[in-house]
C-alpha cells in the first residue's frame, strides 16, 4: 500500500480482495515491496506466489483461484522479458532473486499500520535484547564492525559519528533521522518509512540508547504525505506500547520522537538547513564546524542519520557487526536500496549489497562480447566464511579468472593483427585493474581508519 | 522546543486552514510566537509550499523531476495549460484550480506524475491528464 501501488488503485484491490476472501484467509495491506512497474503486488503465503497489476475487477479472481487450490491466476504472474516465461513465486523472480532484502524484506509480510504485525515478525525484540544484555558502548562497537555508513550519500562512517556524540557532555542530546529526500528519481526512503516505519523507530531507540539522546525529531518532505502519517501513527502506537517516552522497556531510557513536516525546500536535506528549518528559520546551510554532534539542533549535540541508515541499525545488531560487514565491501559494510526509474523495464527499488562491481565488469556487453563468459577453474562450494546465498556467491567460487581470446597462428602475419591485439586488451582492463587493486598501494585493503 | 521555533509549524497549519496565508494571520502569528515580523515573512517566502496569494479550491501539481521528464511531463504541463486555459503558477479566474509545476515527489517509479490535492497519479497521459484535473 506504498504510494505508488495507490496511484494505481491500491486501495480499491484491497477491499476488493478482503469482500472476496471473506473469512476463509486473512488479507493484510502492506508496505512496499520494490517492484513499482508492476504494481499493484499481490501475494500470498505460504505459497509465496506473486501476482501483477491486479485491479479491482480481477482481484475476486485471484483471490479465489488461490484460496480454492487451483493455483495462481496464469495471466497475471510476472512475466521474464528475456525469457517470455511466467515465474509465479516471488523469490524466483530474477528481480526479486538477485537482491539482497535486509531493510526492505519485512515491507512485503507487514503492514505499517499495525505495530503487532512488526512485533509479530520479530519487531522490537532487538531493542529488548539490547537494553538487557548490551552496554550502549557495545551497540557502537557492533555498528563499528560492520562497517555501516550512512546511506544518505556522503557514507560517513556511523559509528564514528555516533562516538563523537556519545563523548559531548553537553546535554540534553537529539536525533533527527532524515527524510527530506529531494533527489530526482530517489524515493527509497520514502518507501522505508512508509512500509516499515518502526523499523526507522527501533533503529532510532537503539541510537539513542548508544549516544546518550532523549529527543528526536524525523524531518519528512511535505511532498510525503503517507510517510508522514505512517509515522505519525506508528509513534503513537510505540509510545502505548512504553516503547517510547520513561522508561522504556522497563530500562533507564526515556526517548521520545516526533515529526516535522518539511516545506517545499530540496534545500533543507543538507544537515545545517534542515537544523535551521526545524528552528523556525529559512533553510540556510551554514559553515562547519561546528558540527552538529558537538552544536546541532537548539545548540545541542545532534546525531543526524539518513532514514535508511536507521533501519539498518536494528538489521546490524540482529545480525552481529561482522555477518552485516561480510554483506558488501570491505569499507562498506551491508546493502543499499537503489530506485531504478526512467527508461528501464522494471521500474522499482532494488536493494543489493554494497560494490556489486566484479559483476558489472565481466557482464557488461563490451566484455561479454569480447571474451564470453568469465572462464577458470571453480570450487564446488562457496568458501568458508560466506553465505551460500551470498549476492555474489557465483564468483567467490573462482580460484581463476580467465578471460581469454583465441587468435589463429595465421593471424599474426595478418595487417589487422596489432589494432585487434591492442582491442582485446584494452578490454580487459577493467578486470586486470579490479584485481590488481587489493595489491596497489594505498588500495581498500589498507586500513587507514579505525 | 522553544515557542518562537513553531513559527514554521504554525505557518503550515495556517496555510491548511485558508488554501494560502494571508498576511494578517502571518502578522498574528509572529507577535503570538514572539517571533520577529522580518523572519516571519522571511520563512513564509522561503518555504515554496507556501503562497501568499489565494489559490484555488483544487490544486494540480506536475512533477517535472528528471524521472518524470524523461517520460514526457513537459507535454503533460501544456495539455493541461491547454485544458485549463492558464499558464503554469496561475490560478483559473473562478478560482477552482491552481496548476503549478513541482520538482520531484518521489513516486518515480510511475512516472509522469500528477498530484491532486492529496492524492497521487501515476503513468499520466496528455490525454489522461485533462480527465484527472476534471
Amino acid at each position: 500500500m506504498g504510494t505508488g501501488c495507490r496511484a494505481a488503485g491500491a486501495e480499491d484491490v484491497l477491499s476488493a480482495a478482503r469482500e472476496a476472501a471473506g473469512d476463509r484467509a486473512v488479507v493484510r495491506g502492506t508496505g512496499c515491496r520494490g517492484l513499482c512497474e508492476k504494481g499493484p503486488l499481490v501475494s500470498a503465503e505460504p505459497s509465496g506466489v506473486l501476482s501483477c497489476g491486479v485491479s479491482p475487477k480481477n482481484a475476486r479472481t485471484v483471490v479465489d483461484s488461490i484460496l480454492s487450490g487451483r493455483g495462481p491466476v496464469e495471466a497475471l504472474l510476472y512475466r521474464d522479458a528475456r525469457t517470455k516465461k511466467r515465474i509465479a513465486v516471488e523469490d524466483d523472480i530474477p528481480f526479486y532473486a538477485r537482491q539482497t532484502r535486509l531493510v526492505l524484506g519485512m515491507n512485503g509480510r507487514i503492514d505499517p499500520e499495525s505495530i503487532d504485525d512488526y512485533i509479530d515478525a520479530g519487531g522490537y525484540a532487538e531493542l529488548r535484547r539490547t537494553l538487557a544484555k548490551r552496554t550502549p558502548e557495545e551497540v557502537i562497537d557492533e555498528v563499528l564492525r560492520a562497517r555501516l555508513r550512512g546511506r544518505g550519500g556522503a557514507g560517513f562512517p556511523t559509528a564514528v559519528k555516533w562516538r563523537a556524540c556519545r563523548k559531548q557532555e553537553a546535554s540534553p542530546k537529539m536525533l533527527l533521522g532524515n527524510c527530506d529526500e529531494g533527489d530526482p528519481g530517489a524515493y527509497m526512503d520514502r518507501s522505508i518509512l512508509e512500509g516499515n516505519p518502526h523499523l526507522v523507530l527501533e533503529g532510532m531507540i537503539l541510537g539513542a540508547y548508544a549516544v546518550g539522546a532523549s529527543e528526536a525529531i524525523i524531518y519528512v518532505r511535505d511532498e510525503y504525505p503517507l510517510a508522514l502519517a505512517n509515522a505519525e501513527r506508528a509513534i503513537r502506537q510505540a509510545r502505548e506500547r512504553g516503547l517510547l517516552g520513561k522508561g522504556i522497556l522497563g530500562a533507564a531510557l526515556d526517548f521520545d520522537v516526533r515529526v516535522f513536516r518539511g516545506s517545499g525546500a530540496f534545500v533543507c536535506g543538507e544537515e545545517t538547513a534542515m537544523i535551521a528549518s526545524i528552528e523556525g528559520r529559512p533553510g540556510e546551510p551554514v559553515d562547519r564546524p561546528p558540527y552538529p554532534v558537538e552544536r546541532g539542533l537548539f545548540g545541542r549535540p545532534t546525531v543526524i542519520n539518513n532514514i535508511e541508515t536507521w533501519a539498518n541499525v536494528p538489521v546490524v545488531l540482529a545480525r552481529g557487526g561482522e555477518a552485516f560487514a561480510r554483506i558488501g565491501t570491505e569499507r562498506s559494510g551491508g546493502t543499499k536500496v537503489f530506485s531504478l526509474v526512467g527508461q528501464v523495464a522494471n521500474t522499482g527499488l532494488v536493494e543489493v549489497a554494497m560494490g556489486t562491481s566484479l559483476r558489472t565488469i565481466v557482464e557488461a556487453p563490451a566484455f561479454r562480447k569480447t571474451f564470453g563468459p568469465l572462464e577458470g577453474e571453480r570450487l564446488q562450494r562457496v568458501p568458508r566464511g560466506f553465505s551460500k546465498d551470498h549476492p555474489a556467491a557465483e564468483f567467490l567460487k573462482y580460484r581463476q579468472f580467465l578471460a581469454g581470446v583465441e587468435l589463429p597462428a595465421s593471424f599474426a602475419s595478418d595487417p589487422r593483427f596489432y589494432g585487434r591485439l591492442l582491442e582485446v586488451f584494452r578490454r580487459v582492463i577493467p578486470l586486470a585493474r579490479f584485481l590488481n587493486e587489493p595489491l596497489l598501494k594505498g588500495g581498500p585493503w589498507r586500513q587507514t581508519e579505525t | 522546543m522553544p515557542e518562537h521555533a513553531t513559527i514554521l509549524q504554525a505557518l503550515q497549519d495556517l496555510h491548511e486552514e485558508h488554501g494560502y496565508l494571508p498576511i494578517g494571520e502571518v502578522k498574528k502569528a509572529a507577535e503570538r510566537l514572539g517571533v520577529p515580523l522580518s523572519q516571519a515573512f522571511s520563512v513564509a517566502t522561503f518555504y515554496k509550499a507556501f503562497s501568499l496569494v489565494p489559490r484555488g479550491k483544487k490544486i494540480v501539481k506536475v512533477c517535472l523531476g528528471t524521472a518524470c521528464h524523461v517520460r514526457g511531463a513537459r507535454e503533460l504541463v501544456e495539455a493541461l495549460e491547454r485544458a485549463l486555459k492558464i499558464r503554469a503558477g496561475e490560478t483559473t479566474p473562478d478560482r477552482a484550480v491552481t496548476l503549478e509545476v513541482v520538482k520531484c515527489v518521489g513516486a518515480c517509479a510511475i512516472a509522469p506524475v500528477v498530484v491532486v490535492g492529496k492524492r497521487t497519479y501515476g503513468n499520466v497521459s496528455p490525454q489522461g491528464a485533462a480527465e484527472v484535473v476534471g
